[in-house]
Protein backbone atom coordinates (compact mmCIF):
# COMPACT_ATOMS: atom_id res chain seq x y z
CA UNK A 1 0.00 0.00 0.00
CA UNK A 2 2.96 2.39 1.42
CA UNK A 3 4.88 1.71 -2.11
CA UNK A 4 2.19 2.31 -4.19
CA UNK A 5 1.36 5.62 -2.53
CA UNK A 6 4.73 6.76 -3.13
CA UNK A 7 4.37 5.70 -6.76
CA UNK A 8 1.22 7.62 -7.23
CA UNK A 9 2.39 10.69 -5.17
CA UNK A 10 5.75 10.59 -7.27
CA UNK A 11 3.83 10.72 -10.50
CA UNK A 12 1.44 13.66 -9.58
CA UNK A 13 4.17 15.67 -8.21
CA UNK A 14 6.25 15.17 -11.46
CA UNK A 15 3.33 16.06 -13.09
CA UNK A 16 2.61 19.16 -11.28
CA UNK A 17 6.72 19.83 -11.51
CA UNK A 18 6.30 19.53 -15.37
CA UNK A 19 3.52 21.75 -15.94
CA UNK A 20 3.07 24.36 -13.09
CA UNK A 21 -0.28 24.55 -12.71
CA UNK A 22 0.30 25.01 -8.88
CA UNK A 23 3.28 27.31 -8.83
CA UNK A 24 1.95 29.35 -11.82
CA UNK A 25 -2.52 29.17 -11.11
CA UNK A 26 -2.78 28.34 -7.44
CA UNK A 27 -0.71 30.45 -5.81
CA UNK A 28 -1.14 33.49 -7.81
CA UNK A 29 -4.93 33.13 -7.28
CA UNK A 30 -4.21 33.11 -3.35
CA UNK A 31 -1.62 35.63 -3.50
CA UNK A 32 -4.49 37.60 -5.33
CA UNK A 33 -7.11 36.78 -2.93
CA UNK A 34 -5.64 37.48 -0.39
CA UNK A 35 -4.81 41.13 -1.87
CA UNK A 36 -8.65 41.45 -2.72
CA UNK A 37 -9.34 40.88 1.13
CA UNK A 38 -6.78 43.33 2.18
CA UNK A 39 -8.97 45.59 0.00
CA UNK A 40 -12.35 45.06 0.58
CA UNK A 41 -12.18 44.88 4.42
CA UNK A 42 -10.41 48.52 4.90
CA UNK A 43 -6.95 49.02 4.61
CA UNK A 44 -7.13 49.12 8.91
CA UNK A 45 -4.61 46.66 9.63
CA UNK A 46 -5.96 46.28 12.80
CA UNK A 47 -8.79 44.05 11.47
CA UNK A 48 -7.59 42.51 9.36
CA UNK A 49 -4.82 41.46 11.96
CA UNK A 50 -7.73 40.18 14.05
CA UNK A 51 -9.22 38.33 10.58
CA UNK A 52 -6.17 36.94 8.82
CA UNK A 53 -6.79 33.72 10.71
CA UNK A 54 -10.01 33.21 8.89
CA UNK A 55 -8.81 35.16 5.90
CA UNK A 56 -6.07 32.77 5.55
CA UNK A 57 -8.20 29.92 5.79
CA UNK A 58 -10.95 30.63 2.96
CA UNK A 59 -8.17 31.09 1.15
CA UNK A 60 -6.65 27.83 1.40
CA UNK A 61 -9.76 26.13 0.98
CA UNK A 62 -10.38 27.95 -2.23
CA UNK A 63 -7.27 26.54 -3.63
CA UNK A 64 -7.50 23.50 -1.98
CA UNK A 65 -10.90 22.82 -4.14
CA UNK A 66 -8.17 23.82 -7.11
CA UNK A 67 -6.04 21.55 -6.21
CA UNK A 68 -8.13 18.21 -5.96
CA UNK A 69 -10.40 19.19 -9.36
CA UNK A 70 -6.86 19.12 -11.14
CA UNK A 71 -5.74 15.57 -9.32
CA UNK A 72 -8.37 13.83 -10.53
CA UNK A 73 -8.61 16.15 -14.45
CA UNK A 74 -5.30 14.31 -14.95
CA UNK A 75 -7.09 11.07 -14.56
CA UNK A 76 -9.66 11.73 -16.73
CA UNK A 77 -8.01 12.45 -19.41
CA UNK A 78 -7.76 9.58 -22.59
CA UNK A 79 -8.75 6.41 -20.43
CA UNK A 80 -6.65 7.10 -17.13
CA UNK A 81 -9.32 6.21 -14.62
CA UNK A 82 -9.82 2.76 -16.17
CA UNK A 83 -5.83 2.53 -16.21
CA UNK A 84 -5.77 2.89 -13.23
CA UNK A 85 -7.93 0.19 -12.09
CA UNK A 86 -6.44 -1.81 -14.21
CA UNK A 87 -2.48 -0.84 -12.96
CA UNK A 88 -2.45 -3.12 -10.15
CA UNK A 89 -2.32 -0.22 -7.75
CA UNK A 90 -3.69 -1.04 -4.05
CA UNK A 91 -6.52 1.26 -4.80
CA UNK A 92 -6.19 2.13 -0.38
CA UNK A 93 -2.65 3.18 -2.03
CA UNK A 94 -3.64 5.24 -4.73
CA UNK A 95 -5.90 7.23 -2.08
CA UNK A 96 -2.93 7.97 0.03
CA UNK A 97 -0.75 9.08 -3.03
CA UNK A 98 -3.07 11.18 -4.46
CA UNK A 99 -4.00 12.93 -1.05
CA UNK A 100 0.14 13.30 -0.47
CA UNK A 101 0.48 14.77 -3.29
CA UNK A 102 -2.35 17.90 -3.10
CA UNK A 103 -1.20 18.16 0.67
CA UNK A 104 2.66 18.78 -0.57
CA UNK A 105 0.99 21.64 -3.07
CA UNK A 106 -1.22 22.78 -0.43
CA UNK A 107 1.76 22.85 2.12
CA UNK A 108 3.72 25.37 -0.42
CA UNK A 109 0.79 27.60 -1.00
CA UNK A 110 0.08 27.97 2.76
CA UNK A 111 3.97 28.70 3.03
CA UNK A 112 3.08 31.88 0.86
CA UNK A 113 0.39 32.92 1.90
CA UNK A 114 1.63 32.41 5.44
CA UNK A 115 4.30 34.76 4.65
CA UNK A 116 1.56 37.52 3.06
CA UNK A 117 -0.75 37.11 5.88
CA UNK A 118 2.39 38.44 8.29
CA UNK A 119 3.84 41.07 5.69
CA UNK A 120 0.49 42.33 4.07
CA UNK A 121 -1.69 42.35 7.44
CA UNK A 122 0.72 42.89 9.89
CA UNK A 123 -0.07 39.61 11.88
CA UNK A 124 2.07 39.11 14.95
CA UNK A 125 2.44 35.06 15.36
CA UNK A 126 3.28 34.29 19.28
CA UNK A 127 2.62 30.26 19.09
CA UNK A 128 4.88 28.67 16.20
CA UNK A 129 4.33 24.93 17.46
CA UNK A 130 0.63 25.15 17.51
CA UNK A 131 0.57 27.13 14.05
CA UNK A 132 3.42 24.21 12.48
CA UNK A 133 0.89 21.44 14.18
CA UNK A 134 -2.49 23.46 12.82
CA UNK A 135 -1.22 23.53 9.34
CA UNK A 136 -0.23 20.09 9.28
CA UNK A 137 -3.67 18.37 10.50
CA UNK A 138 -5.76 20.78 8.57
CA UNK A 139 -3.52 20.14 5.45
CA UNK A 140 -3.89 16.65 6.11
CA UNK A 141 -7.83 16.34 7.06
CA UNK A 142 -8.56 18.84 3.80
CA UNK A 143 -6.39 16.91 1.29
CA UNK A 144 -8.03 13.37 2.34
CA UNK A 145 -11.41 14.54 2.84
CA UNK A 146 -10.80 16.10 -1.16
CA UNK A 147 -9.44 13.01 -2.31
CA UNK A 148 -12.17 11.13 -1.08
CA UNK A 149 -15.15 13.64 -2.62
CA UNK A 150 -13.00 14.25 -5.52
CA UNK A 151 -13.17 10.77 -6.94
CA UNK A 152 -16.50 10.39 -6.36
CA UNK A 153 -17.55 13.61 -8.31
CA UNK A 154 -15.07 12.69 -10.77
CA UNK A 155 -16.56 10.29 -13.23
CA UNK A 156 -19.85 13.18 -13.34
CA UNK A 157 -19.83 15.56 -15.99
CA UNK A 158 -20.78 18.23 -13.93
CA UNK A 159 -18.00 17.45 -10.98
CA UNK A 160 -16.33 21.15 -11.38
CA UNK A 161 -19.25 22.61 -10.06
CA UNK A 162 -20.52 19.63 -8.23
CA UNK A 163 -17.31 19.09 -6.23
CA UNK A 164 -17.35 22.68 -4.48
CA UNK A 165 -20.78 21.91 -3.40
CA UNK A 166 -20.03 18.56 -1.69
CA UNK A 167 -17.06 19.47 -0.01
CA UNK A 168 -17.22 23.05 1.02
CA UNK A 169 -20.04 21.55 4.03
CA UNK A 170 -17.73 18.63 4.76
CA UNK A 171 -14.73 20.49 5.06
CA UNK A 172 -16.45 23.80 7.43
CA UNK A 173 -15.29 21.45 10.54
CA UNK A 174 -11.59 22.19 9.68
CA UNK A 175 -12.36 25.77 8.93
CA UNK A 176 -13.71 26.65 11.99
CA UNK A 177 -11.12 24.63 14.21
CA UNK A 178 -8.12 25.87 11.87
CA UNK A 179 -9.03 29.12 12.50
CA UNK A 180 -9.53 29.08 16.39
CA UNK A 181 -6.53 27.33 16.24
CA UNK A 182 -4.82 29.93 14.16
CA UNK A 183 -6.53 32.93 16.35
CA UNK A 184 -4.84 31.36 19.26
CA UNK A 185 -1.44 30.89 17.52
CA UNK A 186 -1.27 34.38 16.22
CA UNK A 187 -1.68 36.85 19.18
CA UNK A 188 -4.24 35.16 20.87
CA UNK A 189 -3.48 32.54 24.28
CA UNK A 190 -1.53 29.14 22.94
CA UNK A 191 -3.59 27.02 25.35
CA UNK A 192 -6.94 27.93 24.05
CA UNK A 193 -5.88 26.74 20.48
CA UNK A 194 -4.70 22.74 21.32
CA UNK A 195 -8.71 21.38 21.64
CA UNK A 196 -9.06 23.10 18.08
CA UNK A 197 -6.28 21.19 17.27
CA UNK A 198 -7.69 17.75 18.50
CA UNK A 199 -10.64 18.50 16.12
CA UNK A 200 -8.11 19.02 13.46
CA UNK A 201 -6.39 15.32 14.15
CA UNK A 202 -9.30 13.79 15.05
CA UNK A 203 -10.69 15.03 11.22
CA UNK A 204 -7.70 13.79 9.89
CA UNK A 205 -7.34 10.43 11.33
CA UNK A 206 -11.28 9.74 10.42
CA UNK A 207 -11.48 10.67 6.75
CA UNK A 208 -8.06 8.88 6.38
CA UNK A 209 -9.58 5.93 7.33
CA UNK A 210 -12.45 6.40 6.04
CA UNK A 211 -11.03 6.80 2.47
CA UNK A 212 -8.54 4.29 2.64
CA UNK A 213 -11.00 2.01 3.40
CA UNK A 214 -13.49 3.23 0.49
CA UNK A 215 -11.67 4.67 -2.49
CA UNK A 216 -11.38 1.50 -4.42
CA UNK A 217 -15.39 1.04 -4.11
CA UNK A 218 -15.90 4.95 -5.26
CA UNK A 219 -13.09 4.32 -7.97
CA UNK A 220 -15.52 1.56 -9.00
CA UNK A 221 -18.92 2.94 -9.38
CA UNK A 222 -17.77 6.76 -10.32
CA UNK B 1 -5.65 -27.55 -18.38
CA UNK B 2 -8.29 -24.68 -17.63
CA UNK B 3 -8.86 -22.17 -20.68
CA UNK B 4 -7.19 -18.83 -20.09
CA UNK B 5 -11.05 -17.65 -20.90
CA UNK B 6 -14.25 -19.75 -20.63
CA UNK B 7 -17.79 -17.95 -21.11
CA UNK B 8 -21.34 -19.75 -21.01
CA UNK B 9 -23.97 -17.06 -21.47
CA UNK B 10 -22.70 -14.68 -20.68
CA UNK B 11 -24.77 -11.37 -20.38
CA UNK B 12 -22.98 -8.20 -20.28
CA UNK B 13 -25.27 -4.63 -19.64
CA UNK B 14 -24.11 -1.17 -20.56
CA UNK B 15 -26.88 0.67 -18.58
CA UNK B 16 -30.04 -1.31 -19.05
CA UNK B 17 -28.33 -2.47 -22.95
CA UNK B 18 -27.35 -5.96 -23.53
CA UNK B 19 -23.91 -5.41 -25.23
CA UNK B 20 -23.36 -8.95 -24.74
CA UNK B 21 -25.85 -11.12 -25.13
CA UNK B 22 -25.37 -14.24 -23.68
CA UNK B 23 -21.63 -15.80 -25.31
CA UNK B 24 -20.14 -19.03 -24.84
CA UNK B 25 -16.51 -18.82 -25.47
CA UNK B 26 -13.44 -21.11 -24.89
CA UNK B 27 -9.84 -19.39 -25.55
CA UNK B 28 -6.78 -21.96 -24.19
CA UNK B 29 -3.88 -20.67 -23.46
CA UNK B 30 -1.57 -19.93 -25.74
CA UNK B 31 -3.67 -18.95 -28.14
CA UNK B 32 -4.50 -15.55 -30.35
CA UNK B 33 -8.33 -15.14 -30.81
CA UNK B 34 -9.50 -12.53 -33.67
CA UNK B 35 -13.10 -10.83 -33.06
CA UNK B 36 -14.36 -9.64 -35.94
CA UNK B 37 -18.07 -8.10 -36.63
CA UNK B 38 -19.82 -5.02 -37.31
CA UNK B 39 -19.58 -1.79 -34.58
CA UNK B 40 -21.70 -2.30 -31.94
CA UNK B 41 -21.01 -5.98 -31.89
CA UNK B 42 -19.97 -5.65 -28.69
CA UNK B 43 -15.97 -6.48 -29.16
CA UNK B 44 -14.45 -3.94 -27.00
CA UNK B 45 -17.27 -4.76 -24.21
CA UNK B 46 -16.22 -8.57 -24.72
CA UNK B 47 -12.55 -7.30 -23.85
CA UNK B 48 -13.72 -5.39 -21.18
CA UNK B 49 -15.41 -8.40 -19.48
CA UNK B 50 -12.23 -10.38 -20.27
CA UNK B 51 -10.29 -7.26 -18.30
CA UNK B 52 -12.75 -7.55 -15.03
CA UNK B 53 -13.72 -3.67 -15.93
CA UNK B 54 -16.72 -5.11 -16.79
CA UNK B 55 -19.55 -6.63 -14.37
CA UNK B 56 -21.00 -10.10 -15.64
CA UNK B 57 -25.04 -9.60 -15.07
CA UNK B 58 -25.79 -13.20 -16.26
CA UNK B 59 -23.86 -16.30 -17.15
CA UNK B 60 -20.69 -17.42 -15.98
CA UNK B 61 -17.42 -16.23 -16.94
CA UNK B 62 -13.64 -17.65 -15.96
CA UNK B 63 -10.86 -15.61 -16.91
CA UNK B 64 -7.03 -17.27 -15.85
CA UNK B 65 -8.95 -19.04 -13.44
CA UNK B 66 -10.98 -15.85 -11.61
CA UNK B 67 -14.50 -16.12 -11.57
CA UNK B 68 -15.94 -12.94 -13.13
CA UNK B 69 -18.83 -13.23 -11.02
CA UNK B 70 -17.08 -12.62 -8.08
CA UNK B 71 -16.57 -8.92 -7.81
CA UNK B 72 -13.08 -9.36 -5.39
CA UNK B 73 -11.98 -11.94 -8.35
CA UNK B 74 -12.65 -9.82 -11.34
CA UNK B 75 -10.41 -7.23 -9.63
CA UNK B 76 -7.87 -9.57 -8.90
CA UNK B 77 -7.70 -10.28 -12.55
CA UNK B 78 -6.91 -6.72 -13.52
CA UNK B 79 -3.25 -7.02 -12.14
CA UNK B 80 -2.70 -10.19 -15.26
CA UNK B 81 -4.01 -8.53 -17.94
CA UNK B 82 -3.20 -5.49 -20.21
CA UNK B 83 -5.26 -4.09 -22.15
CA UNK B 84 -4.40 -2.04 -25.46
CA UNK B 85 -7.96 0.24 -25.98
CA UNK B 86 -9.08 3.11 -27.99
CA UNK B 87 -7.48 5.56 -25.11
CA UNK B 88 -4.13 5.13 -23.83
CA UNK B 89 -4.52 5.92 -20.62
CA UNK B 90 -1.24 8.18 -20.89
CA UNK B 91 -0.18 11.50 -19.04
CA UNK B 92 0.56 14.05 -20.93
CA UNK B 93 2.58 15.84 -19.13
CA UNK B 94 5.40 13.14 -18.92
CA UNK B 95 7.59 11.72 -21.09
CA UNK B 96 7.27 8.57 -22.90
CA UNK B 97 9.97 7.37 -20.19
CA UNK B 98 8.11 8.11 -17.27
CA UNK B 99 4.85 6.49 -18.13
CA UNK B 100 6.22 3.28 -19.39
CA UNK B 101 8.27 3.59 -15.51
CA UNK B 102 4.83 4.11 -13.68
CA UNK B 103 2.80 2.06 -15.78
CA UNK B 104 5.64 -0.27 -15.64
CA UNK B 105 6.28 -0.20 -11.98
CA UNK B 106 2.53 -0.10 -10.87
CA UNK B 107 2.61 -3.48 -11.94
CA UNK B 108 5.39 -4.86 -10.41
CA UNK B 109 7.72 -4.36 -13.04
CA UNK B 110 11.87 -3.85 -12.42
CA UNK B 111 14.21 -1.32 -14.16
CA UNK B 112 14.95 -3.79 -16.67
CA UNK B 113 11.94 -4.53 -17.43
CA UNK B 114 11.17 -1.03 -18.25
CA UNK B 115 14.02 -0.44 -20.41
CA UNK B 116 13.38 -3.62 -22.44
CA UNK B 117 9.55 -2.49 -23.16
CA UNK B 118 11.22 1.31 -24.50
CA UNK B 119 13.23 -1.11 -26.71
CA UNK B 120 11.13 -3.68 -27.49
CA UNK B 121 9.08 -0.49 -29.35
CA UNK B 122 11.62 1.57 -30.39
CA UNK B 123 11.32 3.77 -27.80
CA UNK B 124 14.58 4.25 -26.26
CA UNK B 125 15.86 6.92 -29.21
CA UNK B 126 15.31 10.60 -28.56
CA UNK B 127 11.26 9.91 -27.93
CA UNK B 128 12.24 8.55 -24.58
CA UNK B 129 12.26 11.66 -23.07
CA UNK B 130 9.73 13.54 -24.93
CA UNK B 131 6.41 14.48 -23.25
CA UNK B 132 3.63 12.20 -24.36
CA UNK B 133 1.60 16.10 -25.45
CA UNK B 134 3.94 16.06 -28.27
CA UNK B 135 3.64 12.49 -29.76
CA UNK B 136 1.71 12.07 -32.91
CA UNK B 137 -1.13 9.78 -32.78
CA UNK B 138 0.86 6.52 -33.76
CA UNK B 139 4.02 7.43 -31.32
CA UNK B 140 1.02 7.66 -28.46
CA UNK B 141 -0.14 3.91 -29.38
CA UNK B 142 3.47 2.65 -29.35
CA UNK B 143 3.37 4.62 -25.71
CA UNK B 144 1.04 2.89 -24.82
CA UNK B 145 2.11 -0.52 -26.18
CA UNK B 146 5.31 0.05 -23.96
CA UNK B 147 3.22 0.31 -21.32
CA UNK B 148 1.74 -3.36 -21.50
CA UNK B 149 4.86 -4.85 -22.48
CA UNK B 150 6.28 -3.80 -19.51
CA UNK B 151 4.02 -5.04 -17.43
CA UNK B 152 4.02 -8.55 -19.07
CA UNK B 153 0.61 -9.53 -18.35
CA UNK B 154 -0.58 -13.11 -19.01
CA UNK B 155 -3.71 -12.11 -21.13
CA UNK B 156 -3.16 -9.37 -24.39
CA UNK B 157 -6.19 -7.82 -25.18
CA UNK B 158 -6.13 -5.82 -27.55
CA UNK B 159 -8.80 -3.23 -29.20
CA UNK B 160 -8.14 -2.32 -33.06
CA UNK B 161 -4.17 -2.53 -32.02
CA UNK B 162 -3.33 -1.93 -35.67
CA UNK B 163 -4.94 1.59 -35.37
CA UNK B 164 -2.98 4.12 -35.84
CA UNK B 165 0.40 2.34 -36.46
CA UNK B 166 2.51 2.87 -39.66
CA UNK B 167 3.99 -0.18 -41.36
CA UNK B 168 6.95 -0.45 -39.20
CA UNK B 169 4.64 -0.19 -35.95
CA UNK B 170 2.34 -2.57 -37.11
CA UNK B 171 4.97 -5.15 -38.08
CA UNK B 172 6.38 -4.67 -34.88
CA UNK B 173 2.99 -5.06 -32.96
CA UNK B 174 2.63 -8.62 -34.52
CA UNK B 175 6.02 -9.67 -33.25
CA UNK B 176 5.52 -8.67 -30.22
CA UNK B 177 2.22 -10.60 -30.20
CA UNK B 178 3.70 -13.80 -31.60
CA UNK B 179 6.91 -13.16 -29.21
CA UNK B 180 4.44 -12.75 -26.25
CA UNK B 181 2.28 -16.32 -26.99
CA UNK B 182 5.40 -17.82 -27.55
CA UNK B 183 6.51 -17.10 -23.74
CA UNK B 184 2.80 -18.47 -22.94
CA UNK B 185 0.39 -15.67 -22.95
CA UNK B 186 -2.84 -15.61 -24.49
CA UNK B 187 -4.41 -12.73 -27.02
CA UNK B 188 -7.58 -11.53 -27.63
CA UNK B 189 -7.84 -8.99 -30.58
CA UNK B 190 -10.83 -7.23 -31.90
CA UNK B 191 -9.76 -5.91 -34.88
CA UNK B 192 -11.41 -4.28 -38.34
CA UNK B 193 -8.19 -4.73 -39.95
CA UNK B 194 -8.69 -8.30 -40.87
CA UNK B 195 -6.16 -8.60 -43.37
CA UNK B 196 -3.39 -8.36 -41.14
CA UNK B 197 -5.20 -9.22 -37.56
CA UNK B 198 -6.38 -12.91 -39.57
CA UNK B 199 -2.53 -13.67 -40.36
CA UNK B 200 -1.90 -13.10 -36.95
CA UNK B 201 -4.80 -14.88 -35.47
CA UNK B 202 -5.01 -18.99 -34.80
CA UNK B 203 -8.42 -18.96 -34.65
CA UNK B 204 -11.61 -16.09 -35.95
CA UNK B 205 -14.57 -15.67 -33.74
CA UNK B 206 -17.68 -13.35 -35.17
CA UNK B 207 -19.68 -11.52 -33.15
CA UNK B 208 -23.06 -10.00 -34.33
CA UNK B 209 -25.31 -8.24 -32.14
CA UNK B 210 -23.59 -8.92 -28.92
CA UNK B 211 -23.24 -12.58 -29.23
CA UNK B 212 -21.29 -14.90 -31.33
CA UNK B 213 -22.60 -15.35 -34.86
CA UNK B 214 -22.27 -19.08 -37.19
CA UNK B 215 -18.92 -19.46 -38.67
CA UNK B 216 -19.48 -19.10 -43.06
CA UNK B 217 -17.91 -21.77 -44.97
CA UNK B 218 -13.99 -21.12 -45.64
CA UNK B 219 -13.35 -19.11 -49.00
CA UNK B 220 -11.76 -21.71 -51.53
CA UNK B 221 -8.10 -22.01 -51.16
CA UNK B 222 -8.21 -20.15 -48.05
CA UNK B 223 -5.36 -20.24 -45.79
CA UNK B 224 -6.26 -18.36 -43.10
CA UNK B 225 -6.99 -19.30 -39.28
CA UNK B 226 -9.99 -21.56 -38.78
CA UNK B 227 -12.92 -19.90 -38.02
CA UNK B 228 -15.33 -21.44 -35.09
CA UNK B 229 -19.17 -21.15 -34.58
CA UNK B 230 -19.39 -20.95 -30.77
CA UNK B 231 -22.97 -20.64 -31.02
CA UNK B 232 -25.11 -23.75 -29.56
Amino acid sequence: MFRDAGLVAGKDLRIELRSQVTMQQVLPFAVLVLILFGIALDPDRGFLGRASAGLFWVTVLFCALLAIQRAFTIEAADGGRDALRLSGLDPAGIFLGKAAAIAVQLLAVEAVLAAGVVLMYGTEVTGVPLLVATIAAATTGLAAAGTLYGVLAAGLRVRETLLPILLLPVLSPVLIGATKAFEAALGGVAADGWPWLGLLVTFALLYLTFGTLAFGTLLEES
Amino acid sequence: MEPAVQLRGAVTLLGRFPALAGIDLDVAAGEIVLFRGPNGAGKTTLLRLCAGLLPLARGEGRVLGHDLADRRQARALRARVGLLGHATGLYDELTVADNVRFWGRAAGADADDVAAALAGCGLDGRLRDVPVAALSAGQRRRTSLACLVARRPELWLLDEPHAGLDHDGRELLDDLVRRAVASGATVLVASHDLERAEALAHRVVTLVGGTTAPASPPAAGSVGPEEVALVP
